[in-house]
């Protein structure tokens, strides 16, 4: 088992680790606190082709593996985690069920624009009654002649209102359950589709996360995804995916805290001497730099597994839950060690231990993870 | 239109520090970067293969890890890598490596070879206009904005006070200054093109033609007797705890003392 | 190339419109001392165009004899037409020693030269000394990596020896009264394949300010000033001291201050009499710009930065909190003075 990387991936994460320093970290406080989408960033990756980084040359994707964009994921998400959830919605939720599931007109139509970055993608499964009951799908599809009409409204959608199309789950045979449920590549600008409320969250608040509204939407028949009540079996395998990118996202803001919390242990001086010297500081880093590195090889290992593997769910699963739960007890503990000033906004630590929270609840919940790993370990 | 862009793999000179107890540098963990003058020149050739379609080799004198310098231009969207390697070469100073250098760009076509105008390690700023002396072609040192009209190139030339706008014909060389633009990044893609798809030509001694007295230790007229660090100063005296206007009439009292009012 | 037919200490007299460089005159005074040990004389070189009335200072300057070329080709500066005249003289005159300052036109010419004559060049040398071993070689001392090291260099079995020089690094010496020295005019047929660099401009930079390296008071500003505004502090003290503002290279990279005023490795080395540093950590290639002061006194909030290694005064506190209430105490002691 070899745990180091290769060249490129070496050479792609200086590049990653160099590009979040420079261009994405100034502008951190600043979307943060005013709440806006990271549009900056979003040109920056277009112009540098972040947009498709483990997606094939021949579909204008960057061709790297799935470590490589995962440690993107990792590196944005150290300074800014709303910067990654953007990235990561789009690449692993919003463009991956087109390549797997997608016919060849409909590749050769999205996935150069997705890889390019000329489109920005979204996935739409959450209803208002369907969060962790994903199957209870409200919204409806009837065929009618050449195109299906879509009735209903999904919330809690990343990248609503920036993105050009999204992956939108739909029930085409209520009878049938979840074989029941259909997926659809729905434009922004088709007849019939709006984008509604804006949630103001806890955390990554420049993520644009948003309802959407079908009223009576025209979808051409071409733009049913795989096979009709194919839909569940699409959104769970894309969720596998996505949660690698989630495990990623909370490594990285557990790095970046750690990070920060180094660097203001050494300065803070209090009774005389830094705070680097009480032994108290020297064993929670301790603590939390070896949770962070196990988060770090469930994360990679996942990421592995999904690119050699049939099947990466497990692993999938048990990278988001341990990942999301170190991010969230390490930012706490990093606020903590700053005492007072972990407090305010002056220091990032605050904006980081909010920003965790919701890599234990998206894409699937802490617990339907363990419902996930559970269900295999005893069947 | 060919350009050549010759790069050096320089340890990153702004981060390394001196050991305090030993006065030895601390070269370990240092970073390898391309140094940033020539990577200033690779992006001016970058720029002239985007608006004028020119191909671009990059070409660097080193020991074999300096291949990584390469890829990393080869990712930053270079054509084609050179690397000039031999234990021949090696304790070359500025004449030899110049020296060396004009043998291997003998061998490719170019119409436009770009160096840096100095690197962070050992900062002499001479191999550029030997390379062109052993080229026998002009050579513009410290150039910002240049512009290609056919067969010639325009150069803004600085000097300390002023600048000349000059005109020169291909083939030439010109060194570039890092304050002459903002490097591109490397893309993930061309990253992993660069590893998976180019290859990295080597050029060793017998490759080229040159006399053994030209290169290397033996060929160069110069030679290092002695290096050492700086002996520090004897110590100054330090206060801290004051008020700033204690400060500022303990540093007027200073100024008197030293006569400097 | 028999070594023992090559004799003398040179030095390039650089000029640009009309005036001799400072550290031609600098580098007079050097080889002076040079050509002492070397038991030799010293003679300056002086290329361009209608130029000989500029002969006449630099017999004061310490030069023995003066070699002048002048040519319409040498009007204006060009690395081709400058090196061939140049290496015609070095073929004609085979001088041990060949100094040039370390200007942007010393660090284009002398390499050229050097390349054409197949011969040493040492870039940058901080130190300058003749070996006591019996072979009189020059020995040149410059930093390295950064300015994180120093190396000393000969170039033992090629002639001349050749070495760039900062300015402000020598010393000029006090000019001498009565010096004269015999002008050796060399006439040298530059031919028009060298000429093939086209100068079609020749813009100044606007600059009201006074050298740094010129200065005798700086007033110098890091990233610890802050903000670009706050170099007003600086600029006030200065004002009292008649010194001038000066920067590392942290503000020049932040685009607070131009290029012009940057000390330090890629900037410019300076020797005032009194340097100081407020807000600067002391970065090693900021040191090497200043270090040669005579009197560093320096402000920094951080009480392990670096700059207090080398600061003869110490005060850890806040410059910008400082800085207002020294620059009144400074214009009250000069008023009161009077």
């Amino acid at each position: 088992m070899d745990f180091t990387l290769s060249k490129e991936q070496e050479m792609a994460r200086t590049l990653f680790r160099d590009f979040a320093e420079k261009e994405v970290k100034p502008l951190a406080q600043e979307i943060d606190e005013e709440e806006r989408f990271p549009t900056e960033a979003l040109e920056k990756f277009r112009k540098y082709k972040f947009m498709g980084i483990p997606y094939p040359k021949e579909y204008g994707g960057a061709g790297c593996d799935m470590l490589t964009y995962e440690m993107c994921i990792e590196e944005m998400a150290k300074v800014c985690a709303t910067t990654s959830t953007m990235l990561s919605a789009h690449t692993s939720l919003g463009t991956w069920p087109i390549l797997k599931y997608g016919t060849p007109e409909q590749k050769a139509k999205y996935l150069p624009k997705l890889c390019t970055g000329e489109y920005l993608g979204a996935f739409a499964l959450t209803e208002p009654n369907a969060g962790t009951d994903s199957s209870a799908q409200q919204t409806k599809a009837v065929l009618d002649g050449d195109h299906y009409v879509l009735n209903g409204n999904k919330i809690f959608i990343t990248n609503a209102g920036y993105a050009d199309t999204y992956i939108v789950f739909a029930m085409t045979d209520k009878s049938k359950g979840n074989h029941g449920i259909s997926a659809f590549i729905v434009e922004k600008n088709f007849p019939g589709f709006s984008v509604g409320k804006k949630e103001k969250k806890m955390g990554i608040h420049g993520s644009s996360t948003c309802e959407l509204i079908f009223e009576n939407c025209i979808v051409p028949k071409e733009n049913l995804l795989g096979q009709e009540g194919k839909g569940f079996v699409i959104a769970m395998t894309t969720l596998d995916g996505g949660r690698i990118g989630v495990a990623a996202q909370a490594v990285g803001i557990a790095e970046g805290a750690l990070e920060e919390t180094i660097k203001y242990v050494r300065e803070r001086k209090q009774f005389g001497r830094p705070l680097s010297k009480f032994q108290n500081t020297q064993f929670e880093i301790a603590d939390m730099m070896t949770k962070v590195k196990a988060a770090q090889l469930l994360l990679y290992r996942a990421a592995k597994a999904k690119e050699t593997q049939k099947s990466c769910t497990q692993e999938a699963a048990m990278a988001k839950l341990y990942c999301a739960s170190t991010a969230m007890d390490v930012t706490t503990r990093c606020v903590q060690l700053h005492g007072g000033y972990g407090y305010t906004r002056e220091y990032p630590v605050e904006r980081m231990m909010r920003d965790a929270k919701i890599t234990e609840i998206y894409e699937g919940t802490s617990e339907v993870q363990k419902m996930v790993i559970s269900k295999a370990a005893l069947k | 239109m060919n350009i050549v862009v010759c790069i050096k793999q320089v340890p990153n000179t702004n981060e390394v520090k001196l050991d305090p107890k030993t006065g030895t540098l601390i070269r370990e963990g240092v970073p390898s970067i391309i140094n940033p003058d020539d990577k200033a020149g690779l992006e001016a050739a970058l720029r002239l293969k985007d608006t004028n379609g020119a191909h671009v080799t990059v070409l660097s004198m080193g020991p074999p890890q300096a291949e990584t310098a390469l890829r990393e231009a080869l990712a930053m969207g270079a054509d084609d890598a050179i690397l000039v390697t031999d234990r021949a070469f090696g304790g070359a100073d500025t004449w030899a490596t110049a020296h060396t250098i004009a043998a291997a760009l003998k061998t490719i076509p170019y119409d436009l070879i770009i160096t840096g105008r100095q690197a962070i390690d050992g900062d002499t700023a001479q191999v550029g206009p030997q390379i062109a002396e052993n080229l026998h072609i002009p050579n513009i040192s410290y150039a910002e904005e240049i512009k290609v009209e056919g067969d010639y190139i325009t150069v803004k030339r600085q000097f300390e006070d002023r600048y000349h706008i000059v005109k020169a014909k291909m083939p030439c060389l010109i060194t570039a200054l890092s304050e002459l633009n903002e490097p591109r990044y490397m893309t993930p893609g061309g990253i992993f093109d660069a590893y998976r798809e180019k290859k990295i030509k080597i050029v060793t001694r017998k490759d080229l033609d040159v006399k053994d007295g030209d290169i290397g230790l033996k060929g160069s007229p110069t030679r290092v007797i002695k290096t050492f660090t700086k002996s520090p100063k004897a110590a100054g005296t330090l206060v801290s705890n004051l008020d700033p206007q204690e400060a500022a009439d303990y540093m007027l009292e200073k100024l008197q003392e030293k006569f400097i009012i | 190339m028999d070594i023992q037919d090559y004799k003398g200490v040179y030095v390039f007299i650089q000029q640009v419109d009309h005036k001799v460089a400072g550290v031609s005159h600098e580098l007079l005074g050097k080889a002076r001392e040079l050509a002492g040990k070397m038991e030799t004389e010293v003679t300056a070189v002086l290329l361009g165009n209608n130029v000989s009335d500029l002969c006449k200072d630099l017999a004061s300057y310490g030069a023995d004899k003066i070699i002048l070329v002048d040519n319409p080709a040498l009007d204006l500066y060009s690395t081709k037409p400058y090196a061939y005249a140049m290496c015609k003289v070095i073929e004609k005159y085979k001088p041990a020693v060949v100094l040039y300052g370390a200007t942007a036109i010393g660090r284009d010419l002398a390499p050229r030269v050097a390349a054409r004559i197949r011969t040493g060049l040492t870039a940058d040398c901080t130190k300058l000394d003749v070996a006591e071993d019996g072979t009189k070689n020059l020995q040149m001392t410059r930093p390295a990596f950064g300015g994180n090291i120093m190396a000393t260099i000969i170039c033992p079995d090629y002639r001349p020896q050749m070495a760039t020089v900062r300015p402000g690094v020598m010393q000029k010496i006090k000019p001498l009264e009565n010096a004269s020295a015999p002008t050796d005019k060399f006439s040298v047929q530059i031919p028009e394949s060298e000429n093939d660099v086209q100068i079609l401009n020749v813009v100044k930079k606007e600059s009201h300010k006074m050298d740094i390296q010129d200065a005798k008071v700086l007033v110098s500003g890091g990233r610890g000033m802050g903000s670009p505004e706050n170099f007003k502090l600086l600029q006030n003290l200065a004002d009292a001291l008649s010194g001038t503002v000066s920067s590392s290279r942290a503000c020049v990279d932040a685009g607070w201050v131009e290029k012009d005023i940057q000390v330090g490795q890629t900037g410019k080395t300076v020797r005032p009499n009194l340097y100081l540093a407020c807000g600067i950590s002391g970065a090693i290639q900021h040191l090497a710009g200043m270090e040669e002061s005579d009197v560093i006194m320096a402000i920094n909030k951080d009480e392990t930065a670096p700059i207090f290694e080398v600061a003869d005064y110490g005060v850890v506190g806040d410059a910008l909190k400082i800085l207002p209430l020294l620059t009144e105490n400074v214009k009250k002691a000069i008023a009161d003075r009077k």
